[in-house]
């Protein structure tokens, strides 16, 4: 479990981080999502300590990762694994030898057992015939998929993903989620996703934290936002005539179900 | 300017101290400096036979035109050619040329891991950066650049020969007459430890302009300049620094 509590940073005088709290919990898909500027990039930074934090806690655990000196933050970080925006493969490498990288530099056994740990990682991510290829011979979305592979090989207990649909296309970025969304359940990962894609949002978010200049302006599951009154948030989701249209439909299907009493229960004790 | 320079020096020191840390894995680390040896002396042993070669043969004859006193034995020029390659031309131009090829490369390399994210990817998996990246490389190149200094030597007298012979300015007996003659060792230490000097500036300059680059491509080719013309700056004012302390 990861808890940010109250946690601000500024770069001189813009303050982009203003005392945000929120709870993600392990076996959920928890997205962080707003607007180019909103904040979450520079959030996500501060949780994996890639940025330092102005004020505030960051628990890992009930461990306060913010106080920690760089000894223990080693042992903290060699539980989580990262996707990145761009995947960072290391060019120099082939997908195989990408995967195996943090089994050389920290895992334990022999190297047998360490090639059939990669073999694993990468059949779960369907890339066994690419793992003699180089990053550059591969597509955006088979990127992607390495850089999974390469962040589960250790069993993390935290799972970062930096915008995992950025480039890619809507069938890809739908298996991509529903491959983070599996191992997230599979393996019980607190998984934290920054994101603009609308399909994640309706799909994958568990527990979604909407950030607006710097705050967070609203908090829910992906049921919960169809429901949501929250101008700013619906602004954003919905952004298109189509997007509003679907979300119509989406009520009509819980209403038919009788889940929207719970939903707009929720919605309205929450707010 | 004056601040720029301290804030500079000082963000340098502090990445010094950053490598030193406890490896996470002894054998990727000496993997890491193994390549960087292969890279920084394999990959620029090309360019030094070339610059080398030129420069002892173009020195023999620039020596000879301007040793014309037919009281001067012929076999001063092949003195004069290895005290001028062995003293300056071996350890400085070949380190000015690896500030261009290795120092370029150095900077650029780790200036596309920065904007990739790729040394990111490394910082969140618990590896120290500074330690798995730029120590080996300035080990490799303080490792490296002397044995290239000691190799363009010996080419570049070789040159020099080569070019004395062809070109009929001396013979070959001559040359070698000459090159026995009033040899001190110390003038090879002198080489040595300059060369070891700029082969850590090269190295660590490089690594610093190219481990803090920001932005996107440009600032990648901007960072590889502008960590070449620190270099090369830096690597004239030890030679001399060191040249008034130690000759």
């Amino acid at each position: 479990m990861i808890e940010l509590k109250d946690i601000r940073k500024s770069f001189g005088d813009k303050e982009i981080l203003k005392g945000v709290s929120t709870t993600m919990e392990p076996g959920k898909v928890n997205l962080i999502i707003g607007t180019s500027g909103s904040g979450k990039t520079v959030m996500m930074k501060c949780i994996v300590g890639l940025m330092g934090v102005d004020s505030g806690k960051v628990l890992y655990d009930n461990q306060d990762f913010t106080s920690m000196d760089d000894k223990e933050k080693k042992g903290i970080r060699q539980e989580i694994g990262m996707l990145f925006q761009g995947s960072a493969l290391f060019d120099s490498m082939t997908v195989e030898q990408n995967v195996m990288f943090p089994l050389e530099m920290f895992g334990t056994g022999t190297l047998k057992e360490k090639k059939t740990r990669v073999a694993e990682c990468l059949e779960r991510v369907q890339l066994k015939e690419a793992a003699k290829k180089y990053p550059a011979e591969i597509s955006g979305g088979m990127k992607k998929r390495v850089g999974i592979a390469r962040a589960i090989v250790l069993n993390p207990k935290y799972l970062f993903c930096d915008e995992p649909n950025s480039g890619l296309d809507p069938q890809t970025s739908l298996l991509i989620d529903k491959l983070i969304t599996e191992l997230t359940k599979e393996y019980n990962i607190t998984t934290v996703i920054n994101t603009h894609d609308m399909n994640t949002v309706m799909e994958s978010g568990d527990h979604i934290v909407y950030m607006y200049q710097g705050q967070k302006q609203w908090e829910g599951s992906n049921k919960d936002i169809v429901f949501s009154k929250d101008q700013k948030l619906n602004d954003f989701i919905f952004a298109s005539e189509f997007l509003r249209e679907a979300k119509e439909m989406r009520q009509l299907e819980m209403f038919k179900d009788g889940k929207w009493r719970d939903q707009l229960k929720k919605e309205q004790g929450g707010k | 300017m004056e601040f720029k320079f301290f804030y500079h020096f000082g963000n340098f020191l502090l990445m010094l101290k950053g490598m030193f840390s406890r490896p996470e894995n002894m054998k990727m680390y000496w993997k890491q400096f193994m390549q960087q040896c292969v890279d920084i002396g394999v990959g620029s042993f090309g360019i030094v036979f070339i610059i080398s070669l030129f420069m002892g043969g173009v020195t023999t004859l620039q020596t000879a035109y301007q040793l014309v006193s037919p009281i001067i034995p012929r076999s001063t020029i092949a003195q004069v050619v290895r005290d001028t390659i062995i003293l300056e031309f071996a350890p400085t131009l070949t380190s000015i040329v690896l500030a261009g090829v290795v120092g370029s490369k150095i900077a650029s390399e780790l200036g596309n891991m920065r904007i990739s994210e790729q040394i990111d990817a490394l910082e969140i998996m618990g590896i120290n950066t500074k330690g798995y990246l730029i120590a080996p490389k300035i080990l490799a190149a303080v490792l490296m650049i002397p044995v290239l200094v000691a190799i363009a030597g010996f080419l570049g007298i070789w040159g020099g020969k080569e070019a004395g012979e062809l070109s009929g300015v001396l013979s070959g007996q001559e040359f070698m007459q000459g090159l026995r003659q009033e040899f001190k060792a110390y003038n090879v230490f002198f080489a040595m430890a300059k060369s070891y000097t700029f082969g850590f500036i090269i190295a660590s300059v490089s690594a610093y302009y190219g481990y803090n680059v920001t932005g996107g491509a440009l600032e990648i080719g901007k960072a590889s300049t502008t960590a070449v013309v620190v270099s090369c700056v830096l690597v004239l004012f030890m030679d001399y620094a060191l040249t008034a302390i130690l000759l």
